[in-house]
């Protein structure tokens, strides 16, 4: 940034002195240069200049919510089932396994059992092993829309019966997509939303008779269940379970 | 059991820097989908490695892995090793502004600076992102980077000096 072969040498502390890295005899030795050279105060601007650009107009990514919400599940998952609780897990193919990713991955699938759910048992406990499989980056929506009448036209063909689709942006849970799942062997609609950075999978499919909502709680995933109007619907989140129950809640009346 | 133990203590040394770790891997690969490869990568490394962790700075720690394992994508891609579903991406990663500095002195003018940043070679990138995106010391950047502490601090100086729009006098 300047052109005197003299001030070579100054160069890397002028810099140094930028970035706060510079001890007190050479802060000293460069303060004396400064004053009379007008090419390295240049560089210092410049320096000063360059940074505060690239701090206000370049991007910092922050981590996608549902990469953030994968990786929870999957060290949650390798730090052991809950107490008490049987997570049912299949790991998904991943691609391009390197030795080290599968010794890890086969250190996570060892700590897990895979048992098919017992009959009769409720399956909030599928609803949360579906959801986390769900949450493997690229797995969580097939159809991705804040529309409602761009997902439920998406079932139309793929599910042989019609969800209910319902956006609730307003209420500060919006519809992010949907994709079809299966559910103790049957195809089941999965509805996508977001609650600040928490994902909410809600599966719905057709069931006769209503039930109240009922506040579930497996590997430290919330499962609020309900059924009405033809349907059964299961909320499952890492969110808390009021939230969850609003959610529901707000479902529940909104619902003819 | 111990294997679970290391993933509890895996997880509370990554999710804190986990945007740290994405933003480095998103500018390495400059593919938002590639990045989040690279994350998982990463942590599933991190996983197998934590024993190797001494307790002291956390995120360059985790840094250094996600760059290893950004550079091991992109040599996989290279390779041809995979083939892209789309072509477009793929031709990305290779570096096509492989002299930023002699299109600064063909008086060419940047776009904006995040296009500049994106086309200057990895090498010059990631300098600039560990120093000004994420306020790393010389220190910290030189155990990310692998270098001693001269290098980074010139390389650093590269790095600027690529990015510099042109304002004044060129003489070098």
């Amino acid at each position: 940034m300047t052109g005197n072969p003299a001030c070579r040498k100054f160069r890397l502390l002028v810099q140094a002195d930028h970035d706060g890295e510079l001890g007190v005899a050479e802060a000293a030795e460069l303060a004396v240069h400064l004053q009379g050279c007008a090419d390295c105060r240049a560089v210092q601007r410049q320096l000063a200049d360059l940074s505060a650009r690239l701090r206000s107009e370049v991007p910092r990514y922050e981590a996608p919510a549902v990469l953030r919400a994968a990786l929870q599940a999957q060290l949650a998952l390798a730090s052991g089932p809950a107490q008490g609780t049987v997570v049912p897990f299949r790991a998904k193919p991943w691609r391009e396994f390197g030795l080290a990713a599968a010794a890890a991955m086969a250190l996570a699938a060892s700590v897990v059992l895979w048992l098919p759910p017992a009959p009769g048992m409720d399956d909030a406990d599928e609803i949360v092993a579906s959801h986390i499989r769900a949450l493997q980056p690229g797995h969580l929506t097939d159809v991705i829309s804040t529309d409602q009448h761009t997902v439920k036209p998406w079932f139309d063909g793929r599910i042989d019966y019609a969800p209910p689709v319902r956006d609730f942006a307003a209420a500060g849970f919006p519809l992010v997509g949907g994709r079809l799942d299966y559910i103790v062997g049957r195809p089941a609609a999965a509805l996508v939303y977001m609650r600040d950075k928490h994902v909410i999978d809600l599966y719905v499919w057709p069931h006769t008779g209503n039930a109240a909502p009922t506040v579930h709680t497996a590997n430290g995933y919330n499962v609020v269940g309900w059924a009405g109007g033809g349907m059964r619907f299961q909320a499952v989140s890492d969110l808390n379970p009021a939230e969850l129950r609003q959610f529901g809640d707000l479902w529940r009346t909104a619902s003819p | 059991m111990a294997e679970a133990a290391d993933a509890a203590a895996f997880a509370r040394i990554a999710l804190p820097h986990l945007d740290a770790a994405y933003n480095l891997a998103r500018w390495l690969v400059r593919d938002p989908v590639l990045a989040d490869d690279v994350v998982q990568d990463a942590m599933l490394r991190g996983l197998t490695y934590v024993r190797s962790f001494r307790g002291d700075n956390p995120r360059a720690w985790l840094l250094q892995i996600v760059r290893t394992s950004a550079y091991a994508r992109l040599g996989a891609r290279r390779d041809a090793a995979e083939v892209p579903l789309d072509p477009e991406p793929a031709s990305e990663i290779i570096d096509e502004a492989a002299d930023p500095e002699a299109a600064y002195l063909r008086g060419e003018r940047h776009a904006a600076l995040d296009q500049a940043l994106a086309a200057l070679p990895a090498e010059l990138r990631e300098i600039i992102v560990l120093r000004e995106l994420e306020d790393m010391s010389y220190r910290d950047i030189a155990r990310v980077l692998g270098l001693p502490l001269g290098t980074v601090m010139s390389r650093l100086w590269r790095a600027r000096r690529a990015l510099r729009l042109p304002v004044e006098e060129t003489a070098r």
